[in-house]
C-alpha cells in the first residue's frame, strides 16, 4: 500500500517538527530569513564553481545534527524529487561541450561541470527547506512569514493547506481501501476508475471547504485571520544569525576550499 | 436582562437545485430551554440549524433569535448570540493548533490578548482539553476532536448552542463525557440527533419534524414515549425505554 506509507511519511516529518532542541527553540522568523538568506547565497553561484558550493553543506549538516533530523529521511526526500533537477540539466553534458582540465592533464567537458553544479545546489537547497520545516513545523513557517510582512491571504492559503492536507489524504486513503477490497487483480484498478475516484475528491473537497466556510463564518470571520503574537528574539537567535551570516559570507568570497586545502597540506608537509 | 429566545414564523426554505427543504415551519424556543430536535434523515434538521445563524436565509418567513431579525445586516451580530458546534469537527477545527483554533473565535470578536487566553483556557479547562492546547488537531482522536469543538464555540460565549450530531462517532465514554458536560451548561441548547436516549438526558422539550415541517412538539418525556409517533419517523423507542 504505497499510498498509506506516503501518508504517514508526510506524518513523520511533522512530528520531527514537535521535538524540542536548540534548533527548534529558535525563533522561526530567524530560521526563515537565514534559511532564504543561504538559499540566494548558493543560487548566486555561477554555473561552473562546483568546487565553491561544496563547503555550504556544513549548514545543512549542522541543523540535522543539532536539531536531532535522520539523515536518511531528509536524504530520501531529496531523492524523491531529484528526478526534476536531473531533467534540467542531463543536456547540459552535450550541449555545453567546451572542455575544462581540473587535474593535471585530466579534462572534462564544461556540460558535466555545470550539471554536477546544478545537483550541488539542489541538494542544499531543497534539503535546508526540508529542515527549516522540520526543524520549525509549518504553521510556524507560516506565522513567521506573516510577522515578516507576506500578505495575511497566502498565510491562510498555506495554513489551510497544511491542516486540510491530511483530511484529504486520510479521505483518499479510505476510498482507495475501499475500491482495494472490492477489486480482484487487475479488475478495478483502471485509469476509469482511477479518474472517477479524483472526481469524486474532488467533490467531496468542494463541499467540505463550503463546510469549513462555514465553520468560520459562525465564528465571526471577516475575511483576515487574526493571530496571537508569540515571537521573541533571544540572544540565542541573535547568536545563530550572526554565526550563520559570517559563515556564508566567508564560504561567499573567499575560497574556502581551497584554503582548507592548502591549509591541510601544510599541516602534513 | 436578555431574552435568549429563537422564534421561526412560518420558514420555509428551497435550496437552489428546488429541493424544498424547510415548509413553513414554526415554533419558539424560550429561555434556557433545552430542545431536542428529531426527525428521519433528511428532514430538514440540518437545514433548520443552519438558519439559526444565517448561514441559510430563509425563502418566506422570518427568523428571531434574541429579539434580533436574521437580516443580511444582522447576520454578524447574530452569529455571536449563536454558537454552533458542527457534525464532523474536522470541518470546525480549522487552524493548525488547537490553542489558535479555541482562539479563532475570540480574535475575531477583537478581544485583546489577554481576555483571549483567559477566555480559550476558561473553554478548553471546561472540556477538560487543557493539555492538548499545542497539538495539531489531526492527532487528536474524534473524542477529543469534538471536546475541541465544543470548547471553540465556548469560548465565543454565545447566548445559545446549537449542535448537529454532537455525540456522532463517539464511543460511549466520550459520548457519557458529554453527556454530563451538556448538562452543566445555562445556555439554551438545541440539539439535533438521532441519539434518543442522549436527548431525553439533556433535553426537556422535543421537536421532531418531517419533510420540513413541525409534526410534534412536546416534553421529552411524552414524545420519545409514543412508539407510534417515533416509527412514522423512522425512530425507535430510546432504549431505557424499550427496557421497561
Amino acid at each position: 500500500m504505497t499510498f498509506d506509507t506516503q501518508y504517514y511519511n508526510l506524518g513523520f516529518l511533522d512530528q520531527l517538527s514537535y521535538k524540542d532542541t536548540f534548533v527548534h527553540r529558535l525563533d522561526p522568523r530567524v530560521k526563515l530569513a537565514v534559511t532564504l538568506l543561504f538559499l540566494f547565497t548558493v543560487i548566486s553561484f555561477s554555473k561552473y564553481e562546483t568546487v565553491a558550493l561544496l563547503p555550504f553543506f556544513l549548514y545543512p549538516m549542522l541543523l540535522m545534527t543539532l536539531g536531532e533530523i535522520p539523515l536518511i529521511f531528509i536524504f530520501k526526500k531529496v531523492l524523491l524529487v531529484s528526478p526534476f533537477a536531473v531533467f534540467i540539466g542531463i543536456f547540459n553534458p552535450l550541449l555545453d561541450s567546451g572542455q575544462i582540465v581540473i587535474l593535471n592533464g585530466f579534462t572534462i567537458s564544461a556540460g558535466w561541470l555545470s550539471f554536477i553544479s546544478i545537483l550541488i545546489k539542489f541538494a542544499l537547497t531543497v534539503s535546508t527547506a526540508l529542515l527549516l520545516i522540520a526543524t520549525t513545523s509549518f504553521p510556524g513557517v507560516c506565522h513567521a512569514l506573516r510577522q515578516l510582512g507576506l500578505p495575511s491571504i497566502f498565510v491562510s492559503q498555506l495554513l489551510f493547506l497544511y491542516r486540510y492536507i491530511f483530511v484529504l489524504m486520510e479521505e483518499t486513503m479510505r476510498i482507495v481501501r475501499a475500491r482495494n477490497m472490492r477489486s480482484f487483480s487487475e479488475r478495478g484498478k483502471g485509469i476509469k476508475i482511477f479518474v472517477r475516484i479524483v472526481g469524486i475528491l474532488f467533490l467531496r473537497s468542494v463541499e467540505k471547504a463550503e463546510r469549513v466556510y462555514y465553520a468560520m463564518l459562525s465564528r465571526g470571520f471577516q475575511g483576515d485571520m487574526p493571530t496571537l503574537k508569540r515571537f521573541q528574539i533571544k540572544s540565542a537567535d541573535v547568536v545563530f544569525a550572526l554565526c550563520a551570516v559570517a559563515l556564508l559570507f566567508v564560504f561567499r568570497f573567499y575560497p574556502a576550499t581551497e584554503i582548507l586545502g592548502r591549509f591541510v597540506q601544510g599541516v602534513f608537509s | 436582562m436578555s431574552h435568549h429566545i429563537v422564534e421561526f414564523k412560518n420558514v420555509s426554505f428551497r435550496y437552489p437545485d428546488g429541493t424544498l427543504a424547510l415548509k413553513d415551519i414554526s415554533f419558539r424556543i424560550t429561555h434556557g430551554e433545552s430542545v431536542g430536535i428529531i426527525g428521519a434523515n433528511g428532514a430538514g434538521k440540518s437545514t433548520l440549524l443552519m438558519h439559526m445563524n444565517g448561514y441559510l436565509m430563509p425563502t418566506s418567513g422570518t427568523v428571531n433569535i434574541g429579539d434580533v431579525y436574521l437580516t443580511q445586516k444582522t447576520q454578524q451580530e447574530i452569529r455571536r448570540k449563536v454558537g454552533i458546534v458542527f457534525q464532523n469537527p474536522d470541518d470546525q477545527l480549522f487552524m493548525p493548533t488547537v490553542y489558535e483554533d479555541v482562539a479563532f473565535g475570540p480574535l475575531n470578536l477583537g478581544l485583546d490578548e489577554a481576555a483571549v487566553r483567559e477566555r480559550v483556557n476558561f473553554a478548553l479547562n471546561l472540556v477538560n482539553g487543557l493539555e492538548l492546547k499545542n497539538k495539531p488537531p489531526h492527532h487528536l482522536s474524534c473524542g477529543q476532536k469534538s471536546a475541541v469543538a465544543i470548547a471553540s464555540v465556548i469560548a465565543m460565549e454565545p447566548d445559545i448552542l446549537a449542535m448537529d450530531e454532537p455525540a456522532a462517532n463517539l464511543d460511549p465514554r466520550s459520548r457519557r463525557l458529554l453527556i454530563n458536560l451538556l448538562k452543566t451548561f445555562a445556555h439554551s441548547k438545541i440539539i439535533a440527533s438521532h441519539d434518543l436516549d442522549l436527548i431525553m438526558d439533556v433535553c426537556r422539550r422535543c421537536i421532531i419534524i418531517r419533510e420540513g415541517t413541525v409534526v410534534a412538539d412536546g416534553p421529552v418525556s411524552e414524545i420519545l414515549a409514543d412508539k407510534k409517533l417515533l416509527e412514522e419517523n423512522n425512530l425507535e423507542l430510546p432504549l431505557s425505554f424499550q427496557r421497561c
